[in-house]
């Protein structure tokens, strides 16, 4: 019977083992293995991160003993077992220990929860701002000082929402204009809406804010590797809410400062005024 | 207790329950000025205090030594017709002296039109230190068919402002208002 | 004490009646337990159409690009789902329990209010009909999602004003119901029921009624301003006219909060009934049992800001929120702990009510851990509006509320019926339903913090796979349901006769009645001592 088991068990182990390592590969390509927050690119994301995992883990090893007591009790402490049941019901000395024991637990969280904060609304010396402004159903930048702004929609087209067409690898992040931003450089970012509340959210820069209409919004990132980011609207506001991408090309200080001057040229300006 | 007693207090309780519930019905109400005095000292949401403080207040002086950099936006609502610019999109200042900027807004309609200017600060902390004695947000705008005007905004950033901000931004946005309300 | 008994029957013949006849008994009845029936079947049919709306949600999501339907209606859905299962589904099956249990536990003839018992239940057909209802009309019903944020919601069509409507005779039924609730536990009880001998469901309701008679009227009044905003040029929440779309938020989770605790503390009630009886143990820490419940509605109404960390409070707020919502997780922890000490070194058996409840408490529990991550704010910028917070909240109220539910029917079922119920098919639901409900919600973890935003029907194709999976994890969990529905019918009907005691461990006064319970139960109160309390 023991015996039996085993080797079913051993069967069911080696053959998936088998499976996975074959599949490995397509595993790889596919959103199989999408199961985390991303570390991000700025050092904000990467607290926030860091903050997170620290989190989980503790809320994990909680778990693992809360459930591992329970276990341990739904397995010894059944009445198949022939057990008689215990009378006790009440101690207050091991109530007030697993009060105290999480409250430690949580002044240890919110040590770092709060450092993390402060930094994040800690606005500080910027170079340049960029206003954002949530329309329905795309996104409008504006680069203050600059004379700089333009619309940015979603560029995927129509057919490939309705599966007429083959999707792209960016299906629905993508868009016409994106938003172009140097690394290295500590930049102010508004927030604003002109219908109803939005929220512009890049996951790589590690945080999210609402656009409200009539009211503006600061934040700040200093993105620090050049590369494509893409992010969506994460505040419900109507139809295509799920069509409102955001792409942000972060590129060098030198590229920022050439397509500063391309865009600010008469013929390109015009087109992008809108 | 007696079925009676039973009665009798429920008679006392349950009127008093829905009197509570009533209360937090108005409680529910009694929120809305509750949040806007709370903005109004704090700078909670940003808005910028709508009264006009008086001109002698600069009691605080001029902080010469430390200039802060005001940045000028403006939106437009959408389904407003209207062109919406400030005329300087930055400036230098310093903290207790009073300066004056202008916002342009043309009427891109045959149409009279009326629009209102609500006005926001970031960082919404700043709000309480940014002063306005003069601003075309405090009263309705009425625009003839295709008329421009030049409206005017002059503030002071109150030299009490938090160290660590040195960007504060005045934004506008322009909403539309029905003429007949 | 016995001779009070007396004074019971004065001008009350009808107590000793048994049931009308026909549709009659159902319209005009003030009897809890008819009451409490109309309640469960109720809440029992919104649990059925708010879930075939989360299945048409979940089939547009099985894969990335717009198959079923237009992502206005799948708005309408998500919006829809939300108001049927908070409003018509969970609050009323508490409801239904409470009506049938809490005279019973403790030794009342009735509510306290019969008449206004009977008003509070006949206006929910009534409102849900209407919300329903508002699916057909132009421009469709609500989309803006449940929590109506304007100035999105105030571009829904014609059937804005039914839905307000709505939402107010929702509110008001479940104000009359808190309202009986506490009168009833205050000046209902048996001579020598004392508060701290009261069995902790009723502790735990009474507490919900009064979060209940606190925040409804407060959500009551948000949506009365937003009417009045829409269509009497008020301007609450338009800026133009001085107003701010955030108040909204500020009120609407001032409400928002202690609701989410108003469909989780009876919750809590059920479990601490349930696992007692099946570990032959009394409940571990009565006493910091009851003090937590109150601790937690206590927190309930200062934490509402953490809904609301992206919207852009000062740093103070923002650690204030942060601060009183980790501390929620103590209280909580407390009872966890507590329910786990009952176990430990009980004698345990495993019936259907017992696997749903500890299911309850291992589920729930990770539901609280999620819900924990989601109160550090700066990790908050990054899981707001994700599939986490989708994920976090159907934890606490799936298996977390739901299966209380569930717990709570089969353990009281054989009481209400005198049949047990088939402890096969019943352990096939418990199974089915508990795979179903983790391959539903775990991988949407996943989902949001890789990056899917919530409320949308279309998504980027990296989220395919995990989406495939919680949709299938959709259908086996919702199709379960039907098997709970075959076993309840099946046991009104037919199926063994139960016991008065119907489990070995059972303690409290609803076991020393007749089962099936009489129509009236306890017109003379029972004597409470202090070795037949705590139930
Ligand atoms: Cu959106
Ligand atoms: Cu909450």
């Amino acid at each position: 019977m023991l015996y039996t088991r085993c080797l079913v068990r051993f069967t069911a182990i080696f053959t998936s083992g088998l499976l996975l390592l074959w599949s490995m590969a397509a595993v790889a390509e596919s959103g199989w293995l999408q199961l985390n927050m991303p570390r991000g690119v700025t050092s904000v994301s990467r607290e926030v991160y860091d903050l997170h995992m620290l989190i989980l883990w503790i809320c994990v090893a909680i778990g693992v003993v809360v459930f591992g007591v329970m276990f341990y009790s739904m397995y010894f402490h059944r009445k198949s077992r022939g057990v008689e049941p215990a009378k006790f019901h009440e101690s207050t000395k091991v109530e007030v220990v697993w009060t105290l024991i999480p409250l430690f637990i949580l002044v240890g969280m919110a040590i770092p929860a709060t450092k993390t904060l402060i930094k994040m609304e800690d606005i500080g010396d910027t170079e340049m701002t960029v206003k954002i402004t949530g329309y329905q159903w795309r996104w409008h930048y504006e680069y203050l000082g600059k004379d700089i702004g333009f619309f940015s929609s979603m560029s995927t087209p129509r057919e490939q929402v309705y599966n007429l067409a083959e999707k792209n690898p960016d299906y629905i992040l993508e868009v016409d204009n994106p938003l172009v931003l140097p690394v290295d450089t500590r930049i102010r970012l508004l927030t604003t809406a002109a219908d109803v509340i939005h929220s512009w959210w890049v996951p790589e820069l590690g945080w999210k804010r609402d656009a409200i209409p009539g009211f503006i919004n600061d934040n700040w990132t200093l993105i620090e590797e050049p590369g494509i980011y893409r992010g969506v609207c994460a505040e419900l506001c109507g139809r295509d809410h799920a069509y409102m991408p955001i792409v942000l090309h972060a590129v060098s200080k030198e590229e920022f400062a050439e397509w500063v001057q391309q865009q600010q040229q008469p013929s390109t300006a015009l087109s992008a005024a809108d | 207790m007696t079925h009676s007693d039973k009665t009798r207090a429920n008679r006392r309780l349950v009127p008093k329950l829905f009197l509570f519930s009533i209360a937090m019905f108005g409680f529910g109400y009694l929120l809305v000025p509750l949040y806007d005095v709370i903005c109004d000292i704090t700078g909670f949401n940003g808005r910028t205090t709508s009264l006009a403080v008086a001109t002698e207040g600069n009691a605080n002086g001029v902080d010469t030594s430390r200039t802060v950099t005001v940045e000028f936006v403006s939106s437009l609502n959408s389904g407003a017709p209207w062109e919406f610019r400030p005329t300087v999109t930055r400036m230098q200042v310093h903290p207790g002296e009073f300066y004056e900027i202008s916002y342009v807004a043309t009427n891109l309609t045959d149409q009279d039109m009326v629009g209102q200017a609500v006005p926001s600060v970031a960082p919404s902390l700043a709000a309480v230190h940014f002063q306005k004695i003069e601003c075309f947000c405090f009263d309705r705008q009425d625009f003839a068919p295709g008329e421009s005007k030049d409206m005017p905004v002059m503030f002071r950033v109150d030299p009490r402002l938090a160290d660590h901000v040195s960007v504060v931004t005045l934004s506008y946005t322009f909403f539309k208002l029905d003429p007949s309300s | 004490m016995a001779a009070t008994t007396h004074d019971v029957h004065d001008g009350h013949g009808e107590h000793h009646h048994g049931p009308a006849k026909g549709l009659g008994r159902w319209l005009f009845t003030t009897n809890h337990k008819d009451i409490g029936t109309l309640y469960l079947l109720f809440s029992l049919l919104m649990f059925l159409i708010g879930g075939s709306m989360a299945l048409i949600i979940r089939a547009e999501l099985f894969q990335p690009g717009l198959q079923l339907v237009d992502p206005h209606f799948f708005n309408q859905m998500t919006t829809m789902h939300a108001l049927i299962m908070v409003f018509g589904a969970v609050m009323p099956a508490f409801v239904g329990l409470a009506n049938w249990m809490l005279p019973m536990m403790i030794g009342a003839p009735d509510m306290a209010l019969p008449r206004m018992n009977n008003w509070s239940f006949w206006i929910l057909p009534f409102a849900f009909t209407m919300l329903l209802s508002t699916l057909f009309m132009p421009g469709g019903g609500p989309a803006s999602g449940w929590t109506l944020y304007p100035p999105l919601v105030l571009q829904t069509g014609d059937a804005f004003p039914f839905v307000i409507l709505a939402i107010h005779l929702m509110g008001i039924s479940s104000i009359m119901g808190a309202i009986n609730v506490i009168a009833t536990i205050f000046n209902m009880r048996a001579p020598g029921m004392t508060l701290m001998r009261m069995p902790l469901f009723v502790w735990t309701w009474l507490i919900t009624a009064f979060l209940l008679i606190a925040v409804m009227p407060v959500f009551a009044g948000a949506v009365t301003m937003l009417l009045t905003d829409k269509y009497f040029a008020t301007s609450f929440f338009n800026p133009a006219g001085g107003g701010d779309p955030v108040l909204f938020q500020h009120i609407f989770w001032f409400f928002g909060h202690p609701e989410v605790y108003i469909m989780i503390l009876p919750a809590f009630g059920v479990v601490s009934q349930i696992i007692p009886t099946f570990a032959r143990k009394p409940l571990f820490g009565y006493h910091s049992m009851v003090y937590a419940t109150a601790a937690i509605a206590f927190l309930s109404f200062i934490v509402w800001g953490h809904h609301m960390f992206t919207v852009g409070m000062p740093l103070t707020a923002e650690l204030f929120f942060m601060y009183a919502t980790m501390l929620i997780a103590v209280p909580t922890g407390v009872k966890v702990f507590n329910w786990v000490a009952t176990m430990w070194r009980g004698a345990m058996t495993f019936e259907t009510p017992m696997l749903f409840s500890i299911a309850f408490v291992i589920l729930f529990t990770i539901g609280g851990f999620s819900g924990l991550m989601l109160a550090i704010a700066p990790a908050d910028f990054q899981y707001h509006d994700t599939y986490f917070v989708v994920a976090h909240f159907h934890y606490v109220l799936v298996p977390g509320a739901v299966f209380s539910i569930m717990a709570a029917v089969y353990y009281w079922l054989p009481k209400w019926t005198g049949h047990m119920y088939n402890e096969r098919l019943s352990r096939i639901h418990f199974w089915l339903s508990v795979i179903g409900v983790n391959i539903l919600f775990f991988p949407q973890h996943f989902l949001g913090l890789a990056g899917m935003p919530r409320r949308v029907p279309d998504y980027a194709l990296q989220f395919t796979e995990w989406n495939m999976v919680s949709s299938i994890g959709a259908f086996i969990y919702g199709i379960s349901q039907l098997l709970f529905v075959y076993i309840v019918i099946q046991t009104i009907r037919a199926g063994d006769k139960a016991t008065d005691q119907v489990w070995e461990g059972a303690r409290g006064l609803e076991w020393t009645v007749p089962s099936p319970a009489p129509y009236h139960t306890f017109d003379t109160p029972p004597k409470i001592s202090a070795t037949n309390a705590h139930g």
